[in-house]
């Protein structure tokens, strides 16, 4: 029985060949985005751990512990004497402790005078001490040239160098936060965080003098202090003779508790990108699933007769099921072997794509790890028995007098219970998607279980329940399309396209579930096709109704500019109002020491007095204008808080300043402004640096838009970090954010309509082989090679077109629904018909595509073949 | 009963439907080089039903393939309707399957999606020509299948499914036809219709048949029966009794086998 299974797997190479291809991409997948996160994982790991000391000094009340940490320094204002680090390097405990001077808001200009570009990770600016990390070693490594040693010195990491052009010994520009925005130093070197790479983020590493010129106004003080511990002290020991010494409104804390809180902030970061990713590769293994149920279906149909003679030599059920399943498992041994082994390679391409974005993954952190292979040997194993099970049990009951009768053909099975089973689910799904219409029931479940209450969760379960069983009974809910799409191809290409059509309804639940792989690709990219369109068409509705500056001017990368920008715009002929906007994050109520992450950091957006002039702000309770020691809040977050107009909320600011505003309004929910709005006077006045996130501009009354926009532009035009907008580049800019969101998870379910096609190619390949026959007869009464091309052509598109009339039907269904459930935030539901048309228009390439293998293959079959009799 | 005169006419006013010009077909190379024609030359003449005849490997299936444009000798010539096959390419040859030659094979005759009707019309269809409906109303009356016209193959007799195959064959007029062991898979008495037929649309319609056949008793329904061995032709009949077959057959055997012939030497 072995040497007969292996015997078979020798025989149909090429036809286990292309099921294999399914099992190996959606394990290579699967095994590159394990891989790859792996990799993300200790390359930001490598950098935590290489970059933090024994010990840390740094201000005791930090908004939040870990977002300081996270950003180290981002506008920690109280600042350490000299002195204080004096006394920490008397304390016998203390091997070395370096003052560190820390900054944001600079950026390197390449050497085209452009913003050298970030994908978003953290520009990192500070002072080169030498200090120790927790294993002893330095923090930084040199990669190349020498240290900063005077101000106009600077080390850049090399990825920045490279992007930006830079050599060492050339001169850098760079945009200051404050002061002389523009300066020029010299490049002596590039660096790298002791443990791997930089993960994107751009280090700027300067002399003490120097930072502290750029970031203390020359003044010779620290933002934290780094500890290296005597020879035995432990990190505990060593807070603790620290905290003897530590001035007041510091502390020190260890090492191990700063690795915690850095790997806390920035889990998060991580395991969205992960999940994002594994979400993708379980789709692709659901796909792949798909086509091996049906390759080994076919297989097993054509191979009943060789079965049944099996059966009828005295081979038990069990022998036969435990034959195709060997087999199946041999199959998937090897598909998982080369899946893993492309996976890597996935991993490394995944890698090279984000380093193109700007986040650098070293390669040598991507390692298949023992877990990954395991997990992914186990998925493409079991996925593999498990989509052969069904058909091995079937190969079973093939009786052994098949064995003797001419036609082997298995005998039809009824699909009555299964096609009812199946609508009894999409009724199912269908409901449990329609819930957030209907009202979802408030019932708690036993074991204190509540139901979700979240629309969107209903919607995606119902979807997801119901695209699965459209899957499941695609035989029954085809047919119609199926019957459609024949008299379609017969009318245009007369008996070559009814052939084609009756063809591709012969067996339905083999089109079916070949058109379901394709199905569930083209619903998951036309439902994100039409939240995407619908998002795009909600920022114009909210663009038009509340963008009411003339113009408006903000960094593309969110980040905050100096407000010198905003002084030198109101000077500008044409211009008559510049409105500031500032955010600032302090903590809601009493900070809690103790318990730091007890400590609820809020965002808060400082405006001035012009901004309720500009914007209509709607105020269900109180005014819509906000005064020096008041604050508007939006009506969900003063539900949240039970705050009442007239209240007064306490907010701690990392200064340690204290502010009390009462409410002066509540607010509806407005893309203006953020949850809690105050003027940015009192921000002033609680020692947040100033600084703009965004301005609005009024034109004077008869300024030409054109005209003053071009002024503003010059203005700006060393400046890169900021952008002058109208309605329609804002507008725009959104949505290309949107849009290449979109671009991404199209590019990823890409993948599975890749795996859809491998399951057309394979389905149209096994039958033509199992109607060699057939075609021969054809050909022998007179259908041209051209005409059977064109029939297997036609029929694979019938499939792919089946698969994309259910996808989209079902795609645009759940669109509308999950747009309806969160209609807070898609305001306009749009579906897309022209991406809609290039989808079916992307089917029927896929179609021919399909074809084109299986169709050639068909045309050099011998005519003869049609009467050689077995 | 007959449209035209049955009698054999003088060979050399015979119209010659299609014809062998010593043909010659190998397989394989060197040592396993096997001859299935071994030097062919024929005549078959038009509105007449001839049987080839031989043992199994005397090459008769061979001679029908490339007879009817479905293979290619090694070498010699082969004339469909006046037209050498040898330069024709592979779409011409088609047409020409299509246009000028039917088809009946022993099993596998029909496409299993279609009805017994869009199977006769089939070869029409592909060719995008219209059925001439006097000539199509006779081919189905001749087969005796009206009342089955609608129905899908797998709900068909077999004798049945080869009266549907034989008038696909004849829906196109075509010069000739060609059968394959067409009673090979039936019952004697579906063979006995299925021959029947033939014959009638050979006397009745005028058709030009060529059956490939072991059967003594298929052959018996012949106007003229050639016996083939060893890949080449040794011998003919006209008008043969299925005595005179049998024994023929047997002397051919014997003769195989290195014994004396048995029966009268032709």
């Amino acid at each position: 029985m072995l040497r007969l299974t292996l015997r078979n797997l020798a025989a149909h190479k090429v036809r286990l060949l292309m099921s294999t291809l399914a099992i190996v991409l959606g394990v290579a997948f699967l095994a590159g985005v394990l891989t790859f996160s792996h990799g993300l994982d200790r390359t930001f790991s490598g950098i935590i751990s290489g970059s933090t000391p024994d010990a840390q000094v740094r201000p005791a009340n930090s908004a939040s512990a870990a977002e300081a940490a996270a950003r180290p320094g981002a506008g920690s204002e109280a600042m350490l004497e000299p002195e204080a680090i004096e006394r920490l390097r008397t304390l016998p405990e203390i091997a070395r402790a370096d003052g560190v001077v820390q900054g944001t808001g600079l950026y390197v200009l390449d050497t085209e005078d452009k913003l050298v570009s970030s994908s978003g990770a953290p520009t990192l600016a500070f002072n080169h001490t030498g200090s120790r990390n927790l294993l002893g070693e330095p923090m930084l490594e040199l990669e190349e040239g020498s240290w900063p040693k005077t101000e106009k010195e600077l080390v850049l990491d090399g990825a920045t160098a490279e992007r930006a052009g830079y050599r060492v010994g050339d001169s850098v520009t760079l945009i200051a936060p404050q002061g002389e925005t523009r300066r020029k130093v010299t490049l002596t070197g590039t660096a790298a965080f002791n443990g791997g790479g930089t993960a994107g983020a751009q280090l700027l590493v300067f002399s003490t003098a120097g930072a502290q010129n750029l970031f203390t106004e020359g003044k010779d003080v620290y933002a934290a202090v780094s500890l290296t511990a005597a020879p035995g002290v432990s990190q505990k020991e060593l807070v603790e003779a620290a905290n003897t010494v530590v001035p007041d409104g510091f502390e020190a804390v260890t090492g191990d508790k700063v690795v915690a809180e850095s790997e806390d902030a920035i889990g998060d970061f991580l395991d969205v990108i992960s999940v994002f990713l594994i979400v993708f590769a379980v789709i692709a293994v659901i796909v792949g699933a798909f086509i091996i149920v049906n390759t080994f279906s076919i297989l097993i149909a054509q191979r009943s007769r060789q079965l049944a003679l099996l059966r009828a030599l005295g081979a038990s059920r069990r022998q036969v099921t435990a034959s195709v399943l060997f087999e199946a498992l041999v199959m998937s041994l090897i598909a998982a072997t080369i899946g893993v082994l492309a996976g890597w390679g996935l991993a490394h391409g995944l890698a090279a794509a984000f380093r193109q974005a700007g986040l650098e993954i070293a390669s040598d952190v991507l390692v298949l790890t023992p877990r990954t292979i395991w997990i992914s040997y186990a998925v493409g194993v079991l996925v593999t028995l498990a989509a052969a099970l069904l058909p091995s049990r079937r190969a079973a009951k093939v009786p052994p007098v098949a064995a003797m009768r001419e036609d082997t053909q298995p005998p039809a099975r009824s699909t009555a219970l299964r096609t009812s089973a199946g609508l009894v689910l999409l009724a199912a799904g269908l409901g449990l998607a329609a819930m957030p219409r209907i009202g979802i029931p408030e019932i708690s479940l036993p074991g204190g279980f509540e139901v979700p209450t979240s629309p969107a969760l209903w919607v995606g379960v119902g979807a997801g329940v119901s695209i699965l069983s459209v899957a499941w009974i695609s035989a029954f809910l085809g047919r119609p399309v199926l019957a459609a799409l024949r008299t379609l191809s017969e009318l245009a290409f007369g008996m070559t396209g009814k052939l084609a059509g009756q063809n591709a309804m012969r067996d339905p639940r083999r089109t079916g579930a070949t058109a379901s792989a394709l199905m569930i690709g083209l619903a998951l990219v036309s439902l994100i096709g039409v939240l995407a369109a619908s998002m795009n068409a909600s920022v114009s509705d909210v663009v038009e109704e509340e963008f009411k500056p003339d113009l408006i001017v903000q960094s593309p990368t969110y980040t905050p500019f100096p407000a010198s920008i905003g002084d030198e715009m109101e000077k500008v002929e044409g211009v008559a109002t510049v409105s500031r906007a500032q955010v600032a994050q302090a903590v809601l109520g009493k900070v809690d020491l103790q318990n730091p992450k007890k400590n609820e950091p809020a965002f808060l957006f400082g405006v001035d007095e012009h901004m309720s002039r500009i914007y209509d702000l709607d105020a269900l309770e109180g005014s819509d204008d906000v005064k020096p020691g008041q604050v508007l809040v939006t009506e969900e977050t003063a539900k949240e808080h039970k705050w009442q107009l007239g209240d007064r909320i306490d907010l701690t600011f990392r200064s340690g300043r204290q502010l009390q505003p009462q409410i002066s309004g509540i607010i509806a929910e407005t893309q203006v402004t953020g949850d809690i709005t105050v003027r940015i006077e009192d921000l002033v006045e609680a020692k947040v640096p100033r600084e703009d996130a965004s301005l609005s501009i009024l034109l004077a009354r008869g300024a030409d838009p054109a005209v003053v926009h071009e002024r503003l532009d010059k203005l700006v035009a060393d400046r890169p970090v900021v952008a002058v907008q109208d309605k329609e580049e804002f507008a725009e800019s959104i949505k290309g954010q949107v849009n290449q969101l979109l671009y991404m998870i199209y590019g990823l379910l890409a993948l599975a309509i890749v795996i859809a096609v491998i399951g057309i190619v394979n389905t149209l390949g096994l039958s033509v082989i199992e109607r060699t026959r057939e075609i021969g007869l054809l050909r022998a009464i007179g259908l041209s090679r051209g005409q059977l091309r064109r029939m297997i052509t036609l029929e694979s598109v019938t499939i792919a077109v089946l698969g994309a009339v259910l996808g989209l039907a079902l795609g645009v269904l759940f669109g509308v629904l999950l747009r309806d459930a969160l209609r807070d935030d898609l305001t306009s539901l749009w579906v897309p018909l022209d991406q809609l048309a290039a989808f079916l228009a992307v089917a029927v390439a896929v179609g021919v595509l399909a074809a084109l293998v299986p169709a050639i293959r068909a045309g050099r079959q011998d005519v003869l073949k049609a009467i050689a009799t077995e | 009963m007959s449209l035209t005169d049955p009698a054999p006419q003088d060979p050399a006013q015979r119209e010659i439907a299609a014809q062998a010009i010593d043909v010659h077909k190998t397989y394989g190379k060197d040592a396993a080089e096997v001859r299935a024609l071994d030097g062919v030359s024929l005549d078959l003449y038009a509105g007449e039903f001839t049987a080839i005849m031989g043992p199994s490997g005397s090459g008769k299936s061979t001679l029908m393939h490339c007879l009817a444009a479905l293979d290619k000798p090694t070498t010699g010539e082969v004339v469909v309707g006046g037209r050498k096959l040898g330069r024709l390419r592979d779409r011409r040859l088609t047409e020409l399957r299509r246009d000028k030659i039917g088809f009946v094979f022993q099993a596998f005759n029909l496409v299993p999606t279609l009805t017994a009707q869009e199977n006769i019309l089939l070869p029409l269809s592909l060719a995008r020509k219209k059925p001439d409906p006097g000539w199509f109303d006779q081919v189905i009356d001749t087969v005796g299948l009206r009342p089955r016209l609608d129905h899908k193959p797998s709900e068909l007799s077999g004798g049945q499914q080869q009266r549907v195959a034989c008038a696909r064959a004849l829906a196109s007029k075509p010069d000739i036809v060609f059968a394959d062991e067409p009673t090979g898979n039936l019952d004697s008495t579906s063979a006995a219709q299925v021959l029947g037929f033939l014959r009638h649309s050979v006397d009745d319609l005028g058709q030009t048949i060529v059956m490939v056949s072991h059967d003594p008793v298929a052959a018996s329904y012949c106007d003229r029966v050639i016996f083939l061995a060893d890949g080449r032709v040794v011998d003919e009949l006209a008008k043969p009794s299925r005595e005179q077959i049998l024994a023929h057959m047997a002397d051919l055997q014997s003769r195989a086998m290195g014994l004396a012939p048995i029966g009268e030497d032709a």
